[in-house]
């Protein structure tokens, strides 16, 4: 691959996340800690019911993969502020929604990856029962992406401002309503066996749609608020 | 063509012009807007006969339905004000995002509210997580977000552009919510008002409804107008126009 082209230049970032998250690996633990942690606090609040848990299973636990992507998503460009390698990529004359959009990859890759690796587990501890677990993993696997290109958006917005988890909390919960409907719509009604085939085809579709506009609207908020 | 209408709104654009513009138009609005919501609340609260199935009750259609449809309608005008100030980079239209937001947020509210207080005697419940209460309490968390955001700006410029981004992000997304949260679940009662073919309403009931929701937009414009006027003050402080306004000339020579 010839170095400055735009191939190169994804290639590079992608590689660059993926080792600076692999050298860190502890930290890529944590949100799947959190996620046990959460699943674990349900059966304590609810009681020991495995008909009631395994009845709110799914929901269960895309709320929690949908909140530990929330604490991951403050990571996402902040070291790159700091260091000044966002402004740099602002200037390059390589397309910044590609190269934003390899972030978002590298990003979904460290943390959402394991997420779905871990849900079926945290489903099965909440007695989620065994057929619907792989109409679950298909929803997460259409539903992260979907809410890492979605956050990954909100985060651009809030790059250039003081820290506020809240915040970010506030704005993409709103935008992540139809995401939670349907693919815990899936899982309810695979467990119901009911036809789970529409509400997926919908995820698939926002996912496609996301795919394309996400990157191009996170380049638009990064030039915005770091615009000083 | 006429060229007028272009050379104007590029004249009223300018924050002076605009300022006077808006303290002229301002009373008038006001004024129309207590008369016609006087003249729709005689109307809606007197005149128009009780429901056959609710009662008095229905009443609170005269405060709910036109706050519905002003919560939306200013998400509309939040919305094509931060396309202008995107792409134009229109100062005044920076404004008009930031000071529709709480507007907007306000209608919001009150309509939940009045919303609530309808459905405790007809549904028996304050509050269930149908359709249209769903998407309407995500467009409060969407106005609130709005505002939240650009209020974490340092520069107040910057903030309203980013607050108008997050706004047409929340533009697409609405439909959205909409149709997902109504496939979910649903309640609350279909559509009585329509605007092409027959409205399923009584005339007697419909017209206090629409004189209110005209004095709602006319409060609106008020408002709006009115907020606009104090925040232009406050982002052009420093320049000349506004240390000539009267008032501030008053203040500075005593």
């Amino acid at each position: 691959m010839k170095p400055g082209t735009t191939r190169a230049a994804c290639w590079a970032i992608l590689r660059r996340d993926l080792t600076l998250a692999w050298r860190r690996r502890g930290d890529m633990a944590l949100p799947v800690l959190y996620a046990l942690i959460v699943a674990t606090l349900f059966p304590f609040a609810l009681g020991p019911d495995n008909a009631l848990l395994a009845r709110i299973a799914g929901g269960v636990v895309l709320v929690i993969v949908l909140l530990a992507m929330l604490l991951a998503f403050d990571a996402l460009f902040r070291s790159d502020i700091e260091d000044g390698s966002l402004e740099q990529w602002l200037m390059a004359p390589q397309p910044l929604a590609l190269l934003v959009g390899m972030k978002i990859l590298a990003h979904w890759l460290t943390t959402a990856l394991p997420l779905i690796i871990i849900g079926p587990v945290i489903a099965s501890m909440l007695h989620l029962p065994t057929h619907p677990l792989h109409v679950l993993e298909l929803a997460l696997l259409l539903a992260t992406p979907l809410l890492s290109l979605l956050g990954a958006v909100l985060v651009a917005l809030t790059a250039g401002t003081r820290r506020s988890g809240m915040l970010l909390a506030l704005m993409l919960l709103p935008l992540c309503v139809p995401v939670v409907i349907f693919a815990a719509g899936a899982v309810l009604a695979a467990q119901q066996g009911l036809p789970w085939i529409a509400p997926m085809a919908w995820l698939g579709a926002a996912l496609a749609l996301g795919i394309i506009l996400a990157p191009l609207a996170c380049a638009a908020a990064l030039r915005i608020t770091l615009d000083s | 063509m006429a060229n007028w209408i272009p050379h104007w709104l590029h004249r009223l654009s300018s924050p002076p012009t605009f300022y006077r513009f808006a303290g002229k138009v301002r009373p008038w609005c006001f004024w129309l807007a207590v008369v016609t919501a006087l003249v729709g609340l005689y109307g809606g609260l007197v005149m128009a006969p009780p429901d056959y199935q609710q009662g008095d009750v229905f009443r609170i259609i005269y405060i709910h339905v036109p706050s519905a449809w002003m919560s939306l309608f200013i998400y509309a005008t939040m919305a094509v004000a931060a396309f202008i100030a995107l792409v134009w980079r229109i100062k005044l239209a920076e404004v008009v995002i930031v000071q529709s937001a709480p507007l907007g947020a306000a209608f919001t509210f009150i309509t939940l509210v009045t919303g609530s207080i309808w459905g405790e005697p007809t549904w028996g419940t304050w509050w269930t997580w149908g359709a249209r209460l769903t998407s309407e309490l995500v467009l409060l968390f969407l106005y609130l977000g709005v505002i939240g955001l650009y209020h974490a700006f340092e520069d107040r410029r910057q903030g309203a552009r980013a607050a108008g981004f997050l706004a047409i992000i929340g533009a697409i997304n609405l439909p959205i919510v909409h149709y997902s949260v109504q496939w979910w679940n649903t309640l609350h009662q279909g559509t009585t008002v329509r605007l092409f073919g027959p409205s399923t309403i009584d005339p007697r009931m419909l017209w206090p409804l629409l004189v209110m929701a005209l004095a709602t937009h006319l409060y609106w414009a008020a408002s709006l107008l009115g907020r606009m006027r104090t925040d232009l003050v406050d982002l052009e402080g420093g320049k000349q126009w506004v240390r000539e306004l009267p008032q501030v000339k008053g203040r500075a020579s005593q």
